[in-house]
């Protein structure tokens, strides 16, 4: 204690370095063994030795920018919709919940207390032919006589809205809770009606929950493969679906390192566009 | 007079919209909790059959599942421990202390939480391969560390940001060494926030799939053990133990509400 005592500008130091050294040696240094691997070349019969094949990007961009720009679109459907859902519910937790907001919160986050999978599996169920789902849009009209829900394009953005909802409400909940209801009440003392006080104060202070929202909902959709298999068929593989079965099925480790670079350069390139033209003075006020 | 009741429409237009919003939210976990007690036909428990205990008698009776569930739980245990520890230290050393490096270490906390699962999985596997480290239980678990370090880190922060400084500094005052009066000041303050951190770390690495599935090797964790036999068809007693989790979580969350309301209401 005394040695540290003298060198103060030590401790902050000490305390990050276990948790940074895991940090680095399992998130960082793994991350660079995947370039590595992705600039690879060979064969899983002869092995795979490194000699710069940028070629591997190219491939992975030609063979499957199909799979990539259907994971962007899935994403982004499941985050608007995500984002048009809970919008209006953690409006009213936030401003009508009263002393049951934290109750009311819960609800949002129950999903979550059931396995991934198995709630993935429930909407299997609740979607599949004989689903009472099917049953009611063929009754009122919206799907055909033999249309289907499961293994179709809806099923897949359905079970992504779903299973990513969560991480889009909590943000947004945080924003319009901090908002101060004075604010409200001045907007509407200077005569303006409830609309354009939402468009004109609540909406803009919400932009940073709307952000965060986004980023956590989307992401984790656009690299998302479960879904898809589950809820899908070969015809609504994600990029997900690609990289999983290249890295443990097929065991080309090359092509599904390189593809999962371009996943996250895609989803950098699709964030730095998003906040600059939500405008990020705006998000950091 | 219309204006009044346009109100009232826009005013119940929300609140029902809340309602069918809520019904959205809790209708797969009522369909699993339902299928449960389905006492399915043929493999396949996708359709309602009839209602029966069976499944929850019987909840032990396939193969697999229940070690599948406590190894999951061992893994648990022992990553959210190890995250929660880490990232508490971080998450002092960034509130408390002003040093070099501070925006670094808050990209790299920052990092993992922002990069899909399916590339932190595939790196991490990456790693092993080339290092020839056979992937197992050892593998699933610094995985499950990593990526719950971040999260801690989150949630230890949040608590520290609005902690009054003066407490520490009065035990200061009071000739209280730092370490002193770490454990009987510090502590105690954040121990609530550490125990969220802990909760919340051990309810990521149970769910937690797609990082599991680059790194597990031969073991068979539960959401691995789902997604083995939902591809022949997953028996009614994943229904069980998933509703058996849903109740124990739901179960920890009141009690945390009440806790908290009781402490506002404390603190007023």
């Amino acid at each position: 204690m005394g040695y540290l005592h003298r060198h103060r500008g030590l401790v902050p130091y000490l305390l990050l370095a276990p948790g940074l050294a895991w940090l680095a040696v399992f998130f960082i240094v793994p991350l660079g063994f995947l370039a590595y691997q992705s600039l690879q070349s060979g064969s899983f019969d002869f092995g795979y030795a490194f000699d710069w094949s940028f070629g591997n990007y190219w491939e992975a961009i030609d063979r499957y920018h199909e799979h990539l720009l259907r994971s962007l679109i899935y994403a982004g459907l499941a985050t608007v919709i995500a984002l048009a859902v809970s919008y209006p519910l953690v409006y009213w937790i936030a401003f009508r919940g009263g002393r049951w907001k934290n109750l009311f919160l819960l609800v949002i986050i129950a999903p979550f207390f059931v396995t991934y999978l198995i709630r993935t599996l429930a909407w299997q169920s609740i979607l599949s032919d004989s689903g009472f789902v099917l049953d009611a849009l063929r009754t009122v009209g919206i799907v055909e006589a033999g249309g289907r829900l499961l293994a179709t394009p809806v099923a897949v953005v359905a079970g992504l809205t779903y299973n990513f909802l969560p991480f889009m409400a909590l943000p947004l909940y945080v924003a319009l809770e901090q908002i101060d209801a004075r604010l409200l009440e001045a907007a509407q003392d200077l005569y303006a009606s409830k609309v354009a006080a939402f468009l004109r104060v609540t909406l803009p202070l919400s932009l940073p929950g709307v952000f965060a929202g986004t980023l956590l909902t989307f992401i984790p959709a656009a690299g998302d493969f479960i879904n898809a298999q589950l809820l899908g068929t070969p015809r609504e593989h994600m990029i997900g679906n690609v990289i999983q079965s290249k890295f443990l099925e097929l065991i080309d480790y090359p092509a599904a390192a390189a593809l999962s670079f371009v996943l996250m350069a895609a989803i950098v390139a699709l964030v730095a566009v998003y906040a600059r033209s939500l405008g990020t003075e705006k998000l950091t006020g | 007079m219309s204006s009044h009741i346009t109100a009232a429409v826009r005013h119940h237009a929300l609140t029902a919209y809340a309602l069918v919003a809520f019904g959205y939210l809790l209708l797969p976990i009522a369909v699993v909790i339902a299928f449960s007690f389905n006492d399915p036909v043929g493999r396949f428990n996708y359709t309602w059959q009839g209602f029966t205990l069976d499944n929850w008698r019987n909840w032990d009776a396939v193969p697999g599942l229940s070690e599948s569930m406590i190894l999951s739980l061992q893994i648990a245990a022992l990553a959210s421990v190890v995250a929660t520890v880490l990232g508490t230290l971080i998450a002092l050393a960034l509130v408390r202390y002003g040093f070099r490096g501070r925006s670094a270490t808050n990209l790299l906390v920052f990092l993992p939480m922002s990069t899909p699962e399916i590339v932190l999985g595939a790196s991490l596997l990456a790693l092993f391969l080339q290092l020839r480290i056979a992937t197992g239980f050892v593998t699933i678990v610094i995985a499950h560390v990593m990526f719950i370090i971040s999260y801690a880190v989150v949630t230890v922060k949040a608590r520290l940001v609005g902690f009054d400084r003066h407490l520490e500094e009065a035990a200061a005052d009071l000739g209280a060494d730092e370490w002193t009066t770490f454990r009987k000041v510090t502590l105690p303050l954040i121990a609530p926030a550490i125990l969220s951190a802990l909760l919340l770390g051990f309810a990521l690495s149970v769910d937690d799939f797609v990082i599991t599935y680059f790194v597990s090797g031969a073991e068979t964790t539960f959401p691995l053990f789902v997604w083995g036999s939902a591809r022949v068809g997953a028996p009614p007693q994943v229904n069980v133990l998933g509703t058996a989790i849903f109740v124990l979580a739901l179960a920890a969350a009141l009690l945390n509400v009440v806790l908290q309301n009781r402490r506002a209401k404390g603190a007023q």
